[in-house]
């Protein structure tokens, strides 16, 4: 069934990546698989983060093929090598997991043919690339993946989260949510729902050069509004075609650099539960997520069927 | 409760009413409370299940005011009560509240999740500000009141009671009702009353769209003096023109209205 949070600071920043986990850990019970974080953090803007891995977490509940750990090194190897080639200047790296890094990098050309380019390198994928975006997930709950990359003290404006129940796909990272919104920098998705319209979209958008990387159907979301930014659409109006171009049921919330959005079915499907405010809106699956970081008491509603709202920072 | 008179044979758990012994019957999980007996039950540190075991042993100490304080969203609370009780929630509920009761008075002074007092049989129950989806499904009877919106499929699979909103209502309201009445003051979404079997809706705002077998009937002068009175039960509708409400039937033209087998419709299609 999966659980899906995220929250945004209007006006100012705060510790999204506790809070995040906090909302993300009070939905364990609708997805123990993996748990995904996209944060805007308060980075100095200056270069890209580019968080990638190498190989797949093939630990306990994994549906992964085990590696020698010695694949990864000779992979990493290969994503410099290729950086370098690409005209990339790397000014800081981090090994996070045996399997993923984050580094801190200049670039300044085509970000599709960048990505294309590095995830040409076997089993090497881009979890995200952007200035402020922090795409971080794994497997295991929200304390456990928080735990393993230190993200209870990340600084940021929002977030939006995910804790999957595998349903579609396999219990891997790959499949994991949050995905990120490809070529654009700083645009993540996650869902909650099926989309039975997965195949009939994704032949359409790969015939027009878009880029999926898993065969998880909440993957189509973010592909499908990247192709539409891409021709010119602003984010709202992506998310308001989604409502006719997706089938199926879902609630999904959308991030960029400076905003955050949600969208639900017609069918009013998938549960939603919100709290706005002029200095924070918190949205969640259920109401205990908003309620593990805002426990006094609240007015919160369910937004209705087909509706699309976006927040700015 | 139903009223059956049927005797059961063979190994069954079920136990049903018999009207030749009613001095004998016994209806299980129940409590005589008294009313002035109140008491508050601070739930924040517990789990469903540890509140509603203790708000069942308040039961069997004869409270019959129990105010909860902190319920904050969590679910399944105050379910299954099939007493006369004043059961009060200082905070919001999760999922699935109230649900399966029979008799208590229940009134939250928060927000309540999806399913709220799902399988309803008596009672009443109010909610002073929104509610989810599903609020109030399959309910058997009773009053169950929201002040504030409703989100999607409102009373779905309704079969008797009263489900009075005061605000707006989403889509598939009235889905597949079977018996009972409908009160929306606000606008409703798309596909109002679809395949409802029988019952009666009533909207006061806007109608998204009709769903199938849904169709418009007149307001007659039993549907006012109804709504006058249960606007008054449920606090609220002061000084609404009920009168300038849409009421909504089935039309009782789908398949399942007619008398063919369903291999007879497919030769008849």
């Amino acid at each position: 069934m999966c659980g899906i949070a995220g929250l945004i600071h209007r006006g100012k920043s705060s510790n999204v990546g506790e809070e995040l986990q906090h909302m993300l850990q009070a939905l364990k019970h609708r997805g123990p698989d993996s748990t995904g974080y996209a944060l805007y953090a308060n980075n100095d803007g200056q270069n890209f983060i580019l968080r990638f891995k190498v190989g797949e977490n093939v630990g306990e509940g994994s549906s992964s093929v085990n590696e020698d750990e010695s694949v990864y090194d000779e992979r990493k190897k290969l994503v410099d090598k290729k950086l370098s080639e690409l005209g990339a200047t790397v000014v800081k790296e981090d090994r996070l997991t045996p399997y993923s890094y984050r580094y801190e990098m200049k670039y300044d050309k085509d970000l599709m043919e960048f990505s294309k380019a590095l995830e040409s390198i076997e089993s090497v994928e881009i979890l995200s690339i952007g200035k402020s975006l922090e795409l971080i997930k794994d497997l295991g709950d929200a304390t456990a993946v928080s735990e393993r990359y230190g993200l209870n003290k990340v600084q940021g404006t929002h977030g939006i989260g995910h804790a999957r129940m595998a349903t579609e796909s396999g219990v891997d990272i790959k499949s994991a949510h949050p995905f990120w919104g490809y070529p654009f920098a700083d645009v993540s998705v996650v869902h909650n729902g099926q989309l039975t319209n997965y195949w009939n979209n994704r032949r359409v958008l790969e015939n027009k050069g878009m880029r999926f990387m898993s065969e998880c159907d909440s993957e189509l979301i973010a592909v499908f509004l990247a192709e539409k930014m891409r021709n010119g659409a602003t984010l709202e109006e992506g998310m308001k075609e989604s409502l006719t171009g997706l089938d199926g049921v879902f609630t999904y919330f959308v991030a960029t650099k400076d905003s955050l959005g949600m969208a639900k079915d017609t069918m009013a499907a998938k549960p939603l539960v919100l709290y706005e405010s002029d200095e924070l809106v918190a949205m969640g699956s259920e109401e205990i997520a908003i309620r593990s970081i805002l426990p006094q008491e609240i007015d919160t509603y369910d937004p209705f069927d087909g509706e699309v709202k976006v927040w700015q920072i | 409760m139903g009223l059956h008179s049927e005797v059961l044979t063979g190994k069954t758990q079920q136990k049903f009413f018999n009207p030749d012994e009613a001095e004998n019957f016994f209806y299980w999980g129940t409590h005589d409370v008294d009313f002035n007996k109140r008491t508050e039950l601070d739930v924040k540190d517990m789990d469903c299940k540890q509140a509603n075991e203790k708000i069942d042993r308040l039961m069997s100490e004869g409270y019959g005011t129990i105010v909860i304080k902190n319920p904050q969203g969590k679910h399944s609370l105050g379910v299954g009560i099939l007493n006369k009780l004043n059961l009060i929630f200082e905070g919001s509920l999760g999922y699935f509240g109230v649900g399966s009761i029979d008799g208590p008075i229940v009134r939250v002074n928060g927000r309540v999740g999806w399913s709220c007092a799902e399988n309803m049989m008596a009672g009443k129950v109010v909610i002073e500000k929104n509610a989810g989806s599903c609020f109030g499904a399959a309910i058997r009877g009773g009053d169950l009141i929201c002040k504030g919106s409703v989100g999607a499929r409102t009373g779905i699979d309704q079969k008797g009671g009263s489900i009075i909103v005061g605000g707006d209502a989403g889509a598939f309201t009235g889905f597949m009702m079977q018996r009972g009445r409908i009160v929306i003051l606000g606008d409703v979404g798309i596909n109002l009353g679809d395949s409802m079997y029988d019952g009666t809706i009533y909207v006061g705002g806007k109608i998204g769209s009709f769903g199938s077998d849904a169709v418009e009937a007149p307001m007659t002068k039993n549907d006012i003096e109804w709504l006058t009175r249960k606007f008054k039960v449920a606090e609220i509708g002061n000084n609404f023109d009920v009168s300038k409400m849409t009421k909504i039937v089935s039309g009782k033209k789908l398949w399942n209205y007619d008398a063919l087998e369903p291999t007879e419709k497919k030769g008849a299609i």
